[in-house]
């Protein structure tokens, strides 16, 4: 077995949004990204990431091609990272507006929460990952409005939690793939390598 | 002038930003609408982002008269109506308009040679905005000058307001091979290739390095089917934008989708299409039964018929 493949083969969801930026990212903390368009291309995958873009456009194609309870089972068994679109498609309520969801981060998220394109922003915050601060691309960025016990908050901008875990599902307010600290994708790669061992 | 650091990429936090929003768009569908209604149907057939404008291009160039900067109330209305991303068109130079679009809270700027150009020697200095702008370009050269002034997305120019693929054929393959041809130059031949292009010799280093623009590259102009869509994906695009082809029946006339049920689903069919075919850009089966279900195309207008004076795409430099 070669080294990447140790690592574990991750999907990136590629129906629309950065997902390119995603897999370079994946690729440099040493896992083989594989860009995923159907669902039964989810089969062979070890663990999947649900890029930025825009949410409504991811959603409605995968309502229409029947690719929510597909994806749904696959976050129940393999550990999956939202970013921003991803993470709102992860939690468990969406506001502003309301829309449906996978559902499967104990979390309440509203969407642009910031403001629009002019209110979007790039700071450093507090983060538990080991290394000091984080550098946080926050673009019309969702904001988390509360979150269930069970979830672990990594980093935060000011108050707000902007990273976060529950078992095997990551989600980032922010986009860690566009900064060049991959600490982020590192700790999703190594979450998904222990998941493969458990 | 953009600043880069080691890896060939843009470095300021301004322009990060507005790069970055132009990355959450890729591999998405622009829609052009004149109304609530139509940017509501974008939105629900999965749009990333619909441009607020008050005619469409084969309008413009039906009718004639100044096209100018949509009306600030349509384009709130629009704000208002949608979660996506709300783009619109400022007149080229007309750094007025694009104050005012700013100001509105419109999230990426359209610095567009489809509407009448206000200054026919400088462009908008687009690096004095917070707002993203994105610029058209027929070649590397002239993209590489509006990322100078800027811009944070190209979009390849096509023939706007003819349903015509041919020229964002033309112009998407001009860029690419241009950037091709740049990435076997040696380091000293670069500066004879920055003349040629009249372009900044930073930017043209970092199209030889990377073998792309420093960012996105879309395709507008022209594109009416699933089939156009799929092919500029498939020659490189990143996102498309759709004009006219969406909500248009004849040369001037929208399809009605306010009181027409018929004229609505129509326009619905065609916007879902679109979206698909996007994504599924290098799936013949995929793009053949969308193709399939889209009912009706816009009528079109074949650029090569237009006199030269009548092209829209000659306007920028």
């Amino acid at each position: 077995m070669t080294e990447s493949s140790g690592r574990g083969r991750i999907g990136v969801l590629a129906i629309q949004g950065d997902y390119a930026a995603h897999a370079d990212a994946l690729a440099e903390a040493g896992a083989t990204p594989i860009l995923v368009r159907k669902p039964e291309e989810l089969r062979e995958l070890d663990g999947l990431i649900l890029p930025g873009g825009e949410s409504t456009t991811i959603l409605r194609f995968l309502e229409k091609h029947n690719f929510l309870e597909e994806l749904r089972q696959f976050c129940s068994s393999r550990p999956v990272f939202g970013t921003c679109a991803g993470a709102i498609l992860l939690s468990r309520e969406v506001r502003n507006p309301q829309q449906p969801s996978l559902a499967v981060l104990d979390a309440r998220i509203e969407r642009n929460a910031y403001g629009r394109q002019i209110d979007s922003s790039i700071v450093n915050g507090e983060t538990t990952l080991p290394g000091g601060a984080l550098e946080m691309v926050f673009i019309r960025a969702p904001r988390f409005l509360s979150l269930g016990a069970d979830v672990e908050v990594l980093a935060r901008r000011e108050q707000d939690p902007v990273l976060v875990r529950q078992g095997k599902v990551m989600a980032a307010t922010f986009h860690p793939e566009l900064s060049s600290d991959r600490r982020v994708h590192q700790a999703f790669v190594d979450l998904v390598a222990r998941f493969r061992k458990d | 002038m953009p600043e880069m650091n080691g890896k060939h990429q843009l470095a300021s936090t301004q322009l990060r930003l507005k790069v970055g929003l132009a990355e959450m768009l890729k591999g998405g569908v622009i829609m052009d609408v004149m109304n609530v209604e139509q940017a509501r149907i974008a939105e629900e057939a999965g749009a990333v982002s619909v441009m607020a404008l008050e005619r469409v291009p084969a309008m413009i160039r039906a009718e004639g008269g100044v096209a100018r900067m949509a009306r600030p109330g349509l384009i709130k209305q629009i704000i208002q109506a949608v979660s996506i991303p709300v783009m619109a068109k400022a007149r080229i130079g007309h750094f007025a308009e694009a104050q005012i679009l700013q100001e509105l809270g419109v999230d990426f700027i359209d610095e567009s040679e489809v509407l009448t150009p206000a200054d026919e020697t400088h462009h908008i200095d687009k690096h004095a905005f917070t707002t993203p702008f994105v610029c058209g370009a027929r070649n590397l050269g002239e993209a590489l000058r509006r990322i100078a002034e800027g811009a944070a997305m190209i979009r390849t120019k096509g023939e706007a307001g003819t349903g015509d693929v041919v020229h964002a054929v033309q112009h998407m393959r001009q860029i690419v091979k241009e950037m091709k041809a740049l990435t076997v130059l040696s380091e000293q031949e670069l500066y004879a290739a920055a003349k040629e292009h009249q372009a900044p010799y930073e930017l043209i280093r970092m199209v030889a390095h990377t073998g792309k623009l420093p960012v996105p590259n879309f395709s507008a102009g022209g594109i009416a089917t699933p089939a156009d869509a799929a092919l500029m994906m498939q020659l490189g695009a990143e996102a498309i934008f759709v004009g006219s082809g969406i909500f248009m029946k004849e040369r001037a006339t929208p399809l009605d989708v306010e009181n027409n049920p018929t004229e609505r689903a129509e326009a619905v069919s065609r916007a879902k299409a679109i979206v698909t075919a996007t994504t599924h850009f290098n799936d013949p089966k995929i793009l053949a039964e969308v193709s399939e279900q889209v009912t009706g195309t816009m009528k079109g207008l074949a650029a090569a018929a237009l006199e030269e004076s009548q092209l829209l795409q000659t306007r920028g430099w």
